[in-house]
């Protein structure tokens, strides 16, 4: 495991794309584990963006105009585009790379579909390990490309230090974006498809929507960009937005206290999975389910009282105050 | 969790006819499997480059056009540069029967023609996985 951790440093491709399936599949728990700890002195150099919005505002498009201006730099991309898995069949179509196919022959760019695999939010439940591997092995930009979202799915917000909320005109009324959600987590707004009708009207909205917000708020306003993406319309414009937000969250301490946050997350993510893990090896939680489903039918116990009392005792046990 | 089959759908190759690769995809996604569909007219080197990016267990290329005997071998020769000739190829389309010998030979593993039902290509992947 140090070895591939070793490729992915020197920036093996195929040691990356193996990583990734490594976190995704999770057959091997503690290769994982040794993979991401090893990794982890080396990340926090890539820019992370995430990019969200409802399906078909033209995230992938926009993102496939983001890389072309990215390359003309000579920053390296990486991308992980999440698409949802059939909550029938377990499968998945991962097509947003067709929008981005003709990076496919460049080296500097790498781009992963990732099935979400259940997970809710938006993203996988591996995104957050595939960033880290991308940001050791050196790419300057790491962006996240969400499903296409409703109102709730925000765990981008929590991976990424810039989040770019895509909208496009004609899904509704300022109402729809002055609800709690999605419209929260933006820190810039970019309208695409900013040829159709009603396209300045959203424009409107937004800003009287962040006007409501930003009053109220004391750090720096919330950019709106507006973008056609397949006629390369406003791209450079929405690029030097982003890159002078994002020079202000580093300047002033934010970008630190972000990545923070995500640490925070994290761990606290991390002592939950594994203190579940142990506790239902204790309890046999998946054993004795089916008795307890039983007794909590008939009415014979209640949940609570039934769940504290095992608890309890689970604690007495293992003698934990 | 159990590890995922990943099957790169790709069409090399001039012709636009994506309607077999669309559907097969979709088969496939129904069965369960994680597909990746990168549309038309994708040369063999972008065909490689992502199959090794999203670390893909099968290829499946369409094409329609007649170039079968060029660009179907030629994907596989640039998986064994890359040392990723661990990816397994097959291939689908309007492929006479008189080519077929020769694309094995090359090391396209199965070719589904036309009218093939779909179970046969996925008892195909679960028989190679």
């Amino acid at each position: 495991m140090q070895n591939l951790a070793r490729q992915v440093l020197k920036q093996d491709i195929r040691a990356i794309a193996r990583s990734i399936s490594l976190i995704e599949n999770e057959t091997d728990i503690t290769q994982k584990e040794v993979l991401i700890d090893t990794l982890h002195p080396h990340c926090g150099n890539a820019i992370v963006w995430g990019i969200t919005g409802p399906p078909g505002a033209g995230k992938s498009c926009l993102l496939d105009r983001f890389i072309e201006h990215l390359r003309q730099d000579n920053k390296t991309v990486a991308v992980i585009a999440v698409d949802p898995s059939s909550p029938f069949s377990g499968g998945a179509l991962l097509g947003d790379r067709l929008r981005m196919q003709k990076h496919a022959t460049d080296d500097s760019v790498f781009i992963r579909s990732m099935a979400s695999r259940g997970h809710l939010g938006g993203v996988a439940g591996a995104t957050a390990d595939a960033i880290k591997i991308f940001d050791a092995a050196g790419f300057n930009y790491v962006i996240i490309e969400t499903i296409g979202v409703g109102q709730t799915e925000i765990e981008v917000m929590e991976l990424s230090d810039i989040v770019l909320l895509v909208l496009v005109p004609g899904l509704g009324d300022e109402i729809q974006a002055l609800k709690a959600g999605v419209m929260e987590i933006g820190d810039i707004f970019i309208i695409n498809k900013k040829d159709l009708d009603g396209a300045d009207r959203l424009k409107s909205e937004v800003e009287y929507v962040l006007s409501l917000k930003d009053s109220t708020e004391s750090d720096s306003k919330h950019p709106i960009c507006m973008t056609s993406a397949t006629q390369n319309d406003g791209i450079g414009n929405a690029l030097s937005q982003i890159n002078s937000y994002f020079a202000g969250l580093r300047d002033d301490g934010r970008l630190a206290q972000k990545r923070k946050e995500r640490i925070e997350k994290e761990l606290k993510h991390i002592a939950t999975t594994k203190i579940m893990a142990s506790a239902n090896r204790f309890l046999n939680i998946d054993q004795r389910l089916n008795g307890w489903v039983e007794e909590v039918f008939q009415k014979k116990v209640s949940p609570y009282k039934l769940l504290n009392k095992k608890i309890g005792d689970f604690l007495q046990e293992i003698n934990w105050q | 969790m159990m590890k995922k089959i990943r099957i790169l759908i790709a069409k090399p190759g001039l012709d636009g006819h994506d309607r077999g690769a669309k559907y097969v995809a979709r088969a496939l996604k129904d069965a369960g499997y994680e597909v990746i569909y990168t549309g038309i007219r994708q040369t063999p080197d972008a065909i490689v480059k992502t199959a090794i990016q999203e670390d893909v267990d099968f290829i499946g290329l369409s094409l329609l056009s007649g170039a079968h005997n060029e660009l179907f071998p030629k994907v596989v020769e640039l998986l064994k540069s890359k040392n990723a000739d661990d990816i397994i190829v097959f291939g689908g389309g309007v492929i006479p029967e008189s080519d077929i010998p020769g694309l094995k030979e090359n090391g396209i593993r199965a070719v589904f023609t036309p009218g093939t039902p779909i179970k046969d290509i996925i008892a195909y992947i679960e028989s190679a996985k």
